[in-house]
């Protein structure tokens, strides 16, 4: 339980430990891609989490770093071409930032400091909970900015589930002039910058409230 | 030769690696909370990084394309980066031992810089030259060091400045790396491509 509030939300790695921030940025400009890459990420988090976590008991630990870094290789790669078979407008949208997610630090982190030192069931747990807190702040971050920056959401949502998802597009008609600076690099970092903030704020309470207990207590 | 000023010129402030391209994010934000450090990674992440895109262009050259493996393009590149880092260490530490010292820790943080093994691929992408690729990955390094030598000074400021309790640290800087950002799209149309 605790392992999936920390994915989540208290240890979120998109939002508390700032790791993958490359992603994070740079492929929020729509929804669509937002969901693509962070369902890629939370594949590959799920794939090297369990290698890592199986192969725990005989590797030797003056190489375990370069096996980790290989074994991520090898399963982004794979993605990778998969993404290239089936996905291929993704793929081309998302461009260099498929295969940047074996530099992603996230999942190097939860390989070192989790998958390591934990059975194969729990590895799996925190790579579906950090993969999936990962995913939300790319839909959460992808939808924000596609709806300021061009009035639309969920646009080419086809290249994901078929033809028939065009439909599903909302735009907000010709008459929105469309905020520029959303769909910009600056706007990227406004963007997090502010959901950082919310983020901190709604916690706010949380902590105020803990404080007097514990003097309380004492 | 004018072409390759434009190339340098082009990546070090037009297409800037970390505030238009989204590339070594991690390192910008993380060991930019003091001068000293980010200078250090910025001089060690240059090293690498022009070393890294020759490297991988003559992997890719003369390995990957001629025995038609171009799709272990990514496992073949992080490998060499890796690679690249440790010898780097290694050499560093045998030649200049204060110069390990400044440099000593960052290097292993460079292998999972996204910019070493993104300007690789974007190398790649673009179907640069010889010349193009390292001048490619020498400017994407300069463009880099300034900005997080840059950015590290405003955060030494910020520090003294009194923020909004929510926006206190992160959000605070990525509010200001936006503003970098802004600042940094006038030099847009500067140089064409």
């Amino acid at each position: 339980m605790s392992v999936c509030s920390a994915g989540l939300w208290r240890n979120n790695p998109g939002l508390v430990q700032l790791l993958g921030l490359c992603p994070l940025l740079a492929v929020t400009s729509t929804l669509i891609n937002g969901l693509a890459l962070g369902l890629a990420t939370l594949l590959t988090l799920l794939v090297s989490n369990t290698l890592v976590s199986v192969s725990r008991g005989w590797l030797r630990p003056e190489v375990r770093i370069a096996v980790y870094v290989l074994i991520i290789a090898c399963a982004v790669s794979a993605i990778e071409l998969a993404m290239n078979a089936w996905f291929h407008g993704l793929y081309t949208a998302l461009g260099i930032f498929v295969p940047l997610i074996v530099t992603n630090c996230t999942i190097l982190a939860r390989a070192e400091t989790f998958a390591s030192r934990q059975p194969v069931g729990w590895a799996m747990v925190d790579a579906l909970a950090m993969g999936t807190g990962f995913t939300g702040v790319l839909i959460v971050l992808g939808g924000l900015r596609e709806l300021l920056g061009q009035g639309t959401w969920l646009a080419g949502a086809a290249l994901m589930f078929g033809p028939h998802a065009d439909a599903w597009t909302f735009s907000a008609g010709d008459a929105y002039p469309g905020f520029l600076l959303a769909a910009l690099p600056p706007g990227a970092f406004f963007a997090l910058g502010l959901l950082l903030a919310a983020k901190n704020w709604i916690d706010r309470p949380v902590a105020a409230q803990a404080a007097p207990a514990l003097t309380a207590d004492s | 030769m004018a072409d390759y000023a434009l190339i340098l010129l082009g990546t070090v402030l037009v297409n800037n690696l970390v505030l238009t391209q989204f590339l070594g994010l991690c390192p910008f934000m993380g060991v930019s909370r003091k001068l000293e450090t980010a200078v250090g990674m910025g001089l060690a992440t240059t090293f690498v990084l022009t070393l890294a895109s020759l490297a991988s262009f003559l992997m890719h050259t003369f390995v990957l394309v001629p025995l038609e493996l171009e799709y272990l393009r990514t496992v073949a590149f992080i490998v060499i980066i890796a690679a690249l880092v440790q010898f780097t260490e290694m050499f560093v530490r045998k030649i200049s031992p204060m110069l390990h010292n400044v440099l000593g820790i960052f290097l292993p943080l460079i292998t999972t810089n996204c910019a070493v093994l993104g300007v690789a691929l974007l190398n790649v992408q673009r179907a640069h030259g010889f010349t193009e690729s390292v001048l490619h990955g020498f400017g994407a390094a300069l463009g880099f060091t300034l900005v997080l030598v840059a950015f590290a000074a405003i955060r030494e400021r910020l520090l003294l400045a009194d923020v909004p309790g929510p926006f206190k640290g992160n959000p605070i800087a990525l509010l200001t790396a936006g503003l970098m950002s802004l600042a940094f799209m006038g030099f847009s149309g500067l140089v064409q491509g």
